[in-house]
């Protein structure tokens, strides 16, 4: 089969590989219909994530066609379409009973690597590093599946693969960012980062019942779209000083809560930014943390900083003392996906959303690298690139259909 | 915790005898020192042969082993504050090992999965089997260093049902290791608190395991990923695994494959567990 495999940063080829097989009793393969870049695919792309492997098929938002079950799922059957949460679960843990699915004790075969820098163990994800489970992922024209007696969700007839593709990871991540929130009548929520979890948020916000969302960053045409589509107010942190605009914007509070869907690649302008660039180009500290500082920062006192941003490592000149000072409650970590599906698929059955809005481009696997790169530049407005592979490419690496 | 304390009954024979070493300044113990004069005599022959830069800090290293070997005295280890000289050849005493798990099954399901030993291959990944001889006593194989194998005869010599297991191996072992299993009811219906307590003197004696330390293969990691082990085959009825998976280093095409690709990690990643190499840490 044909699959997206990492080679280093800015380094990512399609390939043919060997076909994924039944590994375990709980296992299945899906042929893959429709699978997606997501933003933290692009820290693996910029090589911020540690323990990845040359050769690693990436790719965790993705779904398809169950073709082949191991001898212990007995809830699903050959032919049914589904969606596959990114986050590995065994359903059967302390954790997983609990509702913390991404906390899962049991699905990461390489948890001792985790265990060491981190302390304790999250569970495997799809195509995101050796010590996340080292399995590989979904942007291939098969996947295998563990636990898939567990994780897939079943789609009814009538909806579109692009309708329901991002309740794998960006809707749910979205969601619980804005549920993290603890969103009461007549809340401000402030957003870093329009990117599609950014996007998905704003939305959340509101259904939760958000007053008002305010939506930050520096690109136009997520911007553009977090005002259209969200009906979100929007900051360009390129032309505000986002902390004094917030303040005025709030009568002097702040954000009730502020959620950071930026996470370890922030980019600004202030002097802090500028620091941490230079300190994580020296390799002095891993994690460049602007966004989170301005969002602490910005938060009003009592309020919650909820972070979806994805993180890996240390951070430096961290604002503890504000937090401290204000009485902030901090709410984060991978998203428990399997707890929001039922609930969200509804929401897309009503018609309440439809998570395809975030799609600006559609490309061919085999176009998948050129793709890392346009949604890396921000190129052509790129926002959300979702890879078909049964679309044929146009042979100039560019089979963009938007 | 603390009423989990079970008393070994080791071999102490050795006791008065070792006292006689206290004030010779020998550290190091005598199948030890055979060992560190044949390494470092090899180390020695190879460097000389050879010749290359790596090979003066081979020879260096192996002319260490030799004196150490020779005189019984290790710098090392006096820095470090270790003796391996006290210790009696057959008390498993070198490596002190505690872990702890929490398994979503009771303590009586626990323990009995536990107390029929040919159970613990399906998730001790260096051991290769445990066979029942006759009441208390079995016989264990499992994978040594380099692939060699180790075998041993071992007895319980004390359990209690659903509370405890104990056993230690029998005279003339490969490996002298002694251990013990601890089932205690966790709060809240979470199961069992699961402790394991080993102690066994390793294939190379106690330089063997300082090297695998310094290397990263630390026995306390392998025991913690082989109680991880049967954590998920309980829990999950499965143990993860990638091992098998498809992924480009299995491309079909040669010229896919990047000259600079990590091999080593791939190896071990591919061999699908925490494990970070071959060093025993079973039983």
């Amino acid at each position: 089969m044909k699959a997206l495999c990492w080679y280093g940063k800015y380094d990512v080829r399609v390939q043919d590989v060997p076909d994924p097989q039944i590994l375990n009793p709980r296992d299945a393969i899906l042929k893959i219909t429709s699978t997606a870049i997501c933003g933290s695919d692009l820290h693996l792309y910029d090589g911020y994530i540690p323990s990845m492997m040359k050769g690693d098929i990436l790719g965790h938002e993705f779904m398809g066609e169950v073709v082949e079950l191991g001898s212990a799922v007995t809830n699903l059957k050959v032919g049914d379409r589904v969606v596959v949460p990114f986050t590995i679960a065994c359903g059967q843990c302390f954790f997983c009973k609990k509702g913390l699915w991404s906390a899962c004790d049991n699905s990461n075969p390489n948890a001792g690597m985790a265990e060491t820098l981190y302390g304790f163990s999250g569970s495997g994800l799809f195509g995101y590093s050796h010590m996340m489970g080292g399995y590989a992922g979904g942007q291939a024209e098969y996947v295998r599946v563990p636990f898939a007696d567990v994780g897939p969700i079943k789609i009814p007839e009538g909806l579109d693969d692009e309708q329901v593709l991002f309740l794998s990871d960006i809707f749910p991540t979205g969601y619980m960012a804005a549920e993290n929130c603890n969103i009461q009548r007549g809340d401000t929520v402030a957003v870093w980062g329009c990117g599609p979890v950014g996007q998905f948020a704003i939305k959340s916000a509101y259904l939760l019942g958000a007053e008002r969302v305010i939506a930050i960053d520096d690109n136009p045409d997520r911007l553009r779209m977090a005002a259209e589509d969200g009906k979100a107010e929007t900051l360009n942190f390129a032309d505000e000083d986002i902390y004094e605009k917030l303040r005025s914007m709030t009568g002097g509070m702040g954000p009730d809560a502020c959620i950071d869907a930026v996470g370890l690649e922030a980019h600004g302008h202030t002097l802090d930014a500028i620091y941490d660039r230079a300190k994580a180009a020296m390799f002095m500290a891993t994690d460049r943390p602007h966004a989170l500082r301005q969002a602490i920062y910005a938060c009003r006192k009592g309020g919650t900083v909820s972070v979806p941003g994805v993180y890996g490592g240390f951070l430096d000149k961290f604002p503890f003392g504000s937090a401290f000072a204000k009485g902030l409650t901090f709410k984060m970590g991978q998203t428990h996906v399997h707890s929001y599906l039922p609930q969200l698929l509804e929401l897309v059955q009503l018609g309440q959303i439809d998570p395809s809005f975030v799609i600006t481009h559609r490309v061919s696997l085999e176009d998948a690298p050129s793709a890392y790169s346009t949604f890396k530049q921000h190129n052509e407005g790129c926002i959300k690139v979702v890879l078909k592979p049964d679309l044929r490419t146009n042979g100039n690496g560019n089979g963009t259909v938007h | 915790m603390e009423t989990w304390e079970v008393e070994f009954e080791p071999h102490n024979e050795s006791e008065q005898q070792n006292k006689q070493d206290g004030n010779t300044g020998v550290n190091v113990g005598k199948y030890e020192r055979i060992a560190s004069a044949v390494g470092g005599g090899a180390l020695v022959g190879y460097a000389l042969k050879s010749r290359s830069k790596a090979s003066v800090a081979l020879g260096l290293i192996g002319a260490g082993l030799l004196y150490r070997g020779a005189t019984g005295q290790c710098e090392a280890y006096r820095a470090l504050g270790v003796n391996t000289a006290d210790a009696g050849e057959d008390v498993a005493r070198d490596v002190h090992i505690e872990k702890s798990i929490t398994i979503g099954v009771s303590p009586n399901e626990l323990y009995k999965f536990w107390r029929n030993f040919e159970n613990l291959p399906q998730f001790m990944d260096d051991l290769e089997s445990v066979t029942p001889l006759d009441g208390n006593r079995s016989h264990w194989v499992a994978k040594g260093p380099g692939g060699a194998k180790v075998e041993w005869d071992a007895e319980i010599y004390n359990e209690a049902e659903g509370e405890f297991i104990a056993w230690r191996s029998l005279p003339d072992a490969d490996v002298t290791n002694a251990g013990s299993v601890h089932f205690e009811e966790a709060p809240g219906g979470r199961g069992t608190y699961l402790k394991v307590v080993l102690n066994y003197n390793p294939p190379g004696g106690k330089a063997a395991q300082l090297f695998a330390k310094l290397f990263g293969k630390e026995p306390g990691q392998l025991v913690d990923s082989n109680l991880r082990r049967l954590k998920q085959l309980l829990e999950a009825g499965e143990i993860p695994t990638t091992e098998g998976q498809t992924s480009g280093r299995e491309a079909s095409t040669e010229e896919n494959i990047s000259p600079n690709a990590t091999e080593p990690l791939a190896g071990r990643a591919a061999a699908g567990g925490a494990s970070f190499g071959s060093e025993r840490g079973t039983l």
